[in-house]
């Protein structure tokens, strides 16, 4: 079966500091991978990489088949790769509504509509005509991730969607992600928090310094192995 | 009754500084570009409706038709191809390249036109009036002239906060980077940002064109005009930008008023005021 998204030696620089050192990753259609680490260990340049935000013209990334390394953002976000930025990044001069709006406005067609985004999180329809800065940090990251829908991705990257946010509402926030895999969208999230990445990934990627140090299903993983590989702590621990 | 007077007409004449002013504003709010080049392409305009009438003869509905959708595809054009080059975290680029742009734009109407001032006729427009209270007599042209701007101003609030593309436009004003996440092409909305700009400049042009003589270097002093009007009603606030080219063309009017040679002055001296006690300008964006 052809992977869904898949990278080869990928690599990412900011000017001479090189933040990625030959990531392979790849992830199956419907499948949710969560990618955890520390600070700083290039897991949102990643995301930034394979969204076209970062350059990589010439490398090797393809999404369903197609070579999209070097293709601008926005053509990569029409073949269906839709993300929730760290910091959520609302557009503070449009409603609540018209920032869902601009998701869709790619025009690709699919399950997700602004009533079924206001279904799976309806705390947002009272807010729906306010601007999308005077919500809540919950209901910010609820706008944030209902945009990316509204594209109808077939691969969503969420980085660091838990960041800030009361326990209670990571909880609100994560139930919605089984939805978003029933309609059939693989989901990619970035997660400091690594007991919540184990519990909602079927495959769990470590980055170290801009390397992948540790990869496997969440029961294959002990806790010994994710601390040596988040913390880098000695390999034969 | 004089000074009365004086007002009205000063009401109206803001109705073409806030029409030099809107495509300025937009550009700005959009990208924060400033177009030093905006007066003459103003200028340009209003040559193009006078060839196209004057010269060629051409039915006048005609040839603003031709003037605004030409100036609207020639924004795109050099939006997309030249000025988003120069854009990015730098004010200074953009500034330096429509400088330039200015410069040859003033040279080249010199080689066409020559340095005569011209005028284009607008028929029975110029004289005809009508008297608001004994006393206040209001040109058709200025009130025809005023309610463009209304309509242009309005038309444009229009396209910003009921439309999918305006809402693309606020979202790119706000963070051009996260915009191509969502599918746009910020190079594509750019472009159509300072087609918008410009379809307003040829209606602007052709309103100078009518209102006053223009010779070839009159494009600077309608970009300070435009400037003025933008900064009074406050910056990235399309009705305030009515307001401001308002207070200007009253504050000329009422300068004018008192010596003819005022008139400018008291424009000037109106923005010094609204910069030193209210330099966010008289509308500010809303707080955000």
């Amino acid at each position: 079966m052809t992977k869904l998204l898949e990278t080869v030696a990928l690599e990412a620089f900011y000017g001479d500091f090189q933040a990625l050192f030959g990531i392979d990753f790849a992830i199956d259609p419907g499948e949710t991978v969560a990618i955890i680490g520390a600070n700083g260990a290039g897991k949102s340049t990643f995301l930034r990489a394979i969204t076209g935000l970062r350059p990589t013209a010439g490398q090797r990334v393809s999404f369903d088949g197609v070579p999209i390394a070097g293709m601008p953002p926005d053509r990569i976000h029409s073949l269906g790769i839709a993300m929730v930025p760290e910091g959520r990044r609302l557009f503070p001069s449009l409603s609540v509504e018209e920032n869902l709006l601009i998701g869709a406005a790619g025009g690709r067609k699919g399950p997700w509509s602004l009533q079924r985004v206001y279904a799976l999180f309806p705390d947002l329809v009272a807010k729906r005509r306010n601007p999308g800065t005077a919500l809540s940090g919950g209901q910010q990251q609820m706008v944030a991730i209902g945009r990316a829908l509204m594209s109808n991705p077939r691969l969503v990257l969420c980085d660091e969607i838990s960041l800030g946010l009361a326990p209670k509402v990571i909880k609100d926030i994560y139930r919605a992600l089984p939805v978003i895999r029933a309609e059939g969208a693989a989901i990619v999230v970035v997660e400091q928090d690594v007991g919540q990445a184990l519990a909602a990934a079927d495959r769990v990627v470590c980055f170290m310094e801009g390397r992948v140090s540790l990869a496997g299903t969440p029961a294959s993983l002990s806790r010994d192995a994710i601390a040596a590989a988040y913390f880098g702590i000695e390999e034969a621990a | 009754m004089a000074w009365l007077n004086a007002v009205v007409q000063g009401v109206l004449l803001g109705g073409l500084y806030a029409l030099f002013a809107a495509g300025l504003s937009l550009m700005f709010g959009v990208m924060r570009f400033v177009n030093i080049a905006h007066g003459d392409f103003i200028v340009v305009a209003a040559y193009m409706i006078l060839g196209f009438v004057v010269t060629l003869g051409w039915n006048p509905a005609l040839g603003v038709m031709a003037t605004v959708l030409l100036l609207g595809a020639a924004g795109y054009l050099n939006q997309r191809f030249i000025l988003n080059r120069v854009l990015g975290k730098d004010i200074l680029p953009p500034i330096l390249v429509t400088f330039g742009m200015s410069i040859i734009i003033q040279n080249g109407l010199l080689q066409l036109f020559s340095a005569d001032s011209r005028k284009l006729p607008a028929g029975g427009l110029e004289t005809a009036s009508f008297d608001v209270v004994q006393g206040v007599a209001v040109g058709l042209l200025p009130f025809l002239m005023f309610l463009t701007a209304i309509a242009v101003i309005g038309l444009l609030q229009f396209v910003f906060y009921r439309t999918a593309l305006g809402r693309l436009l606020r979202a790119t004003a706000d963070d051009p980077e996260i915009v191509p996440l969502m599918g746009g092409n910020t190079a594509h909305i750019f472009a159509v940002a300072t087609m918008l700009a410009s379809l307003v400049v040829g209606v602007a042009g052709i309103w100078l064109a009518m209102k006053t003589n223009f010779d070839p270097a009159a494009g600077p002093s309608r970009l300070l005009f435009a400037f003025e009007a933008v900064i009074i009603g406050g910056l990235g606030n399309i009705w305030g930008t009515l307001i401001g080219g308002i207070v200007l063309g009253v504050a000329q009017t009422l300068g004018a008023q008192i010596d003819a040679g005022y008139q400018i002055l008291a424009g000037h001296l109106a923005f010094l005021a609204v910069l030193v006690f209210r330099p966010t300008g008289l509308m500010p964006r809303l707080a955000r």
